[in-house]
C-alpha cells in the first residue's frame, strides 16, 4: 500500500513536468500547427547552460533565470529561422526540418559537452517526507516541481485571457488573415509564441534534470510523454494538455513502478494509440474535429 | 518514344524480367567489385548493404504510400536481436537465422503498422518516434534473454570451405549483406511497379478519391509499413552480422533520424535514392574523422560531427532542395535534355 502511495505521489510530481513539456508542444501547435519534435533537445540544451551557470556561480536561482531566458531566445530564433519558411508548405516538410534541428541540437550538446551524463543539484531536498512514522517518495523538491508548473500553467492562461497581447497572440493563431488586417503583427506573435513555448519547455528541463541526468539523449522519454500527454488533451487545449499529462504521469509511474523503467516509453505508446482509436480528438477536446 | 504503344518489347512488359535482369547485374557488378577492394573497403560495402535495406523499405514506405516513420531503427533492433539470439543461444545457421529475422520483424511491425494507418502527419511521427525509443529500451527490461544494455554478442559467421582459406571474413559479411541487399530490391521493385504500387501512389495522392475507386487503403497501408518493417529488419539482422553485436546503444534515435536524412537526401520514393544515401551514410563518418583528426579537434566533436552534418543536411534539404539527389539529378537531366532538343 505505501508502494502504490508512492507511486502515486512520484507521479503527480512527474505528471507536472510532462505538463510543462505538453503546455509547450500545444502552444506551438496552436500557433502554428506544427508539433515541435525539436523541443526535447531544446530543452536539453537549455538545462546544459542552466547547469554551467550553476556550476560556475553557485545559484540555482540564476541558472534558472538564464535557462528560461535563453530557452525563449532559442525558440524566437527557431522559429524566426526556420519554421516561418515551413509554416506554410506540406506538414511533412515541417516535421522534418524540426527532426533535423533535434539531430543537430543533440550532436552539438555532444560536442560541447560530450557524451557522459552529468548531475544537476536539485533545488530543494530529495529526502522524502516523513508521516507518522513512514518516509513517503515524494521530496520537498517534488512540491517545488508541482507549484511550479501549476505556477507557470496559471501565468499563461492569464497571459493569454487578460492581456490585450494575449488576445493579438489568440487572433493570429485562430485567423491570421483577419488578424492581420486588423493590425495584428502576426509574424511578430508566432515568434513570440515559440519563446514562449521554448520558455515553458526550458522549466521542465530543469525541474526534471536531477532525477534523470544531463545528457544529450537523456530528454527523449520526456518529449514522448509531452507528446502523448498534448494529444491525450486533444493537442489543442492548454486545460486538456495539462489534465492528460497528470493523467498520464499516474499512468506511467505505476508502469515504472511495478514493471521497470524501460517499459515506460512503449507503455506512452500504447496509451497514445488507443487513445487515438477510441477517442480521436483526444480525451478532452477543444475542437470538434480534427484528422489525426 | 519509339515504341509504340500496344507492341511493346516483352523487356518493358514484364517487370519480373527487369528486375531479376537489374539484381543479376548488380549481383554481377558487387561480385567484381567486392573481389578488387581490401578488408576495410568490404566492411564498408557491408555496412552500405545493411544500411540500404533499411533506407530502401523507408524510402518506399515515405515515398509511395506518403507515411513517414520513426520507427526504423526500433525495428532493425528486432531483427538484429533475432539473429543475435537465433545464431548466438541456438546454432542457427545464417540462412534461416536472417529469415527468420526478416519474419519476426514483420510480425512486430504488422499491430504498429495497423495502428500507424490510421494516423496521419505528426500524429504519426509521434507515434513511430515511440516505437524508436520504446523498442531497443525493451532489452533493459529483459536482462536475462536480451542481454540488458551490454547487448547480446555472437561468433561471427565462417566462410564455407570451398571459397579457399584465404577468402577473409569481410569479403564473406559483404557477399551476406549485398545478397540481402539485393533481395530487397528485387522485392519492392517488383512492389512499387505492381499494381500494389500503383494503388498506393494514388492513395498517397488523393486518399478520397481511391476510396471511391474501392481501395482498402488501411490495408495498403498497413502492408507498406509490414513490408518496410521486414526490410528494416533485415537490415538491423545484417548489421547485428556485420558487428556480432545487438545491443541498445547500437539502435538510438539518432538511427532512426539518419536514415529519414538518407531517405530525405537521397529523394523520397526512389530505390536509386537510397542507393546515394546509403552511400552518404557510409562515407560521411569516414571523412568527418579525417577532417577532425586533420584539425586536430577533441573525440566529441568528431564523433558528434556526422550527426550534426545529418541536422543541417535534414533542415537545408526542407527548404532549398525537397527533392534531394536523386530528384536534382533528374531535374538536371530533364534541362539537359530540354536544351539539346532546344538547339536541335
Amino acid at each position: 500500500m505505501t508502494k502504490f502511495i508512492d507511486y502515486t505521489l512520484n507521479g503527480i510530481s512527474s505528471g507536472a513536468v510532462y505538463a510543462a513539456v505538453a503546455l509547450a508542444l500545444v502552444l506551438i501547435w496552436r500557433a502554428t500547427r506544427i508539433v515541435n519534435f525539436a523541443q526535447g533537445a531544446m530543452l536539453m540544451i537549455t538545462t546544459y547552460i542552466a547547469a554551467a551557470v550553476i556550476t560556475s556561480t553557485g545559484s540555482y536561482v540564476l541558472g534558472f533565470v538564464v535557462a528560461l531566458a535563453a530557452g525563449f531566445l532559442l525558440g524566437a530564433v527557431v522559429e524566426r529561422l526556420l519554421m516561418r519558411r515551413v509554416e506554410q508548405g506540406p506538414p511533412l516538410n515541417a516535421v522534418i526540418v524540426s527532426l533535423g534541428l533535434y539531430t543537430f541540437l543533440v550532436a552539438l550538446a555532444g560536442m560541447i559537452w560530450g557524451n557522459t551524463p552529468r548531475p544537476f543539484p536539485p533545488a530543494f531536498s530529495l529526502r522524502g517526507y516523513d508521516l507518522g512514522g513512514t518516509r513517503y517518495l515524494f521530496a520537498p523538491n517534488d512540491t517545488y516541481i508541482v507549484l511550479a508548473v501549476v505556477f507557470i500553467a496559471v501565468a499563461l492562461a492569464a497571459l493569454f485571457r487578460y492581456t490585450p497581447l494575449g488576445l493579438q497572440m489568440r487572433a493570429a493563431a485562430f485567423k491570421p488573415e483577419v488578424a492581420q488586417l486588423l493590425g495584428v503583427r502576426v509574424g511578430r506573435m508566432f515568434t513570440l509564441g515559440w519563446g514562449l513555448a521554448a520558455l515553458t519547455g526550458a522549466i521542465a528541463g530543469v525541474l526534471v534534470a536531477p532525477s534523470v541526468f544531463v545528457a544529450p539523449n537523456n530528454f527523449d522519454p520526456i518529449l514522448i510523454s509531452g507528446f502523448v500527454a498534448a494529444v491525450l488533451g486533444g493537442l489543442d487545449s492548454p486545460s486538456g494538455a495539462v489534465a492528460g499529462a497528470m493523467i498520464l504521469g499516474l499512468a506511467l509511474s505505476y508502469v515504472a513502478g511495478y514493471e521497470g523503467d524501460a517499459l515506460v516509453p512503449m507503455a506512452a505508446l500504447v496509451i497514445l494509440i488507443v487513445v487515438l482509436m477510441v477517442r480521436p480528438t483526444g480525451l478532452f477536446p477543444a475542437a470538434k474535429e480534427r484528422r489525426v | 518514344m519509339k515504341v509504340l504503344a500496344g507492341v511493346r518489347h516483352p523487356f518493358e512488359r514484364s517487370t519480373l524480367l527487369r528486375s531479376g535482369s537489374l539484381v543479376l547485374l548488380s549481383a554481377v557488378i558487387l561480385l567484381v567489385v567486392s573481389g578488387q577492394l581490401g578488408d576495410y573497403n568490404r566492411l564498408q560495402l557491408a555496412t552500405g548493404a545493411y544500411y540500404f535495406a533499411a533506407l530502401a523499405g523507408l524510402t518506399v514506405l515515405i515515398g509511395s504510400s506518403g507515411q513517414i516513420s520513426l520507427g526504423q531503427g526500433g525495428l532493425m533492433a528486432v531483427g538484429a536481436y533475432t539473429v543475435c539470439l537465433l545464431i548466438g543461444d541456438n546454432d542457427w545457421a545464417v540462412l534461416p537465422a536472417l529469415v527468420a529475422a526478416v519474419v519476426i520483424s514483420c510480425a512486430v511491425a504488422a499491430p504498429l503498422g495497423a495502428a500507424a494507418s490510421r494516423l496521419r502527419g505528426p500524429y504519426l511521427a509521434g507515434a513511430t518516434l515511440a516505437i524508436a525509443v520504446g523498442l531497443p529500451a525493451l532489452a533493459d527490461r529483459f536482462p536475462n534473454t536480451l542481454g540488458g544494455s551490454n547487448g547480446l554478442v555472437i561468433n561471427p559467421p565462417t566462410p564455407p570451405a570451398w571459397l579457399g582459406a584465404n577468402f577473409s571474413l569481410e569479403h564473406w559479411e559483404a557477399w551476406i549483406a549485398c545478397a540481402g541487399a539485393l533481395v530487397v530490391v528485387f522485392v519492392l521493385y517488383n512492389l512499387t511497379h505492381s499494381g500494389v504500387g500503383r494503388s498506393l501512389r494514388a492513395c498517397r495522392d488523393d486518399e478520397i478519391a481511391a476510396s471511391l475507386c474501392g481501395l482498402r487503403i488501411g490495408r495498403l497501408h498497413t502492408l507498406t509499413f509490414v513490408i518496410s518493417g521486414g526490410c528494416a529488419g533485415l537490415g538491423g539482422a545484417l548489421l547485428a552480422l556485420a558487428l556480432q553485436l545487438a545491443q541498445p546503444d547500437a539502435f538510438p534515435l539518432q538511427l532512426s533520424l539518419t536514415l529519414l536524412t538518407g531517405v530525405v537526401l537521397g529523394g523520397l520514393g526512389s530505390l536509386t535514392g537510397a542507393l546515394w544515401g546509403a552511400a552518404l551514410l557510409v562515407l560521411l563518418p569516414g571523412w568527418t574523422n579525417d577532417i577532425a583528426s586533420s584539425l586536430s579537434l577533441s573525440q566529441n566533436v568528431g564523433d558528434n560531427l556526422p550527426f550534426a552534418i545529418y541536422g543541417v543536411v535534414l533542415i537545408a534539404a526542407m527548404l532549398v532542395w525537397p527533392s534531394g539527389i536523386q530528384g536534382g539529378l533528374m531535374a538536371l537531366r530533364r534541362l539537359v535534355s530540354t536544351q539539346r532538343r532546344g538547339a536541335g
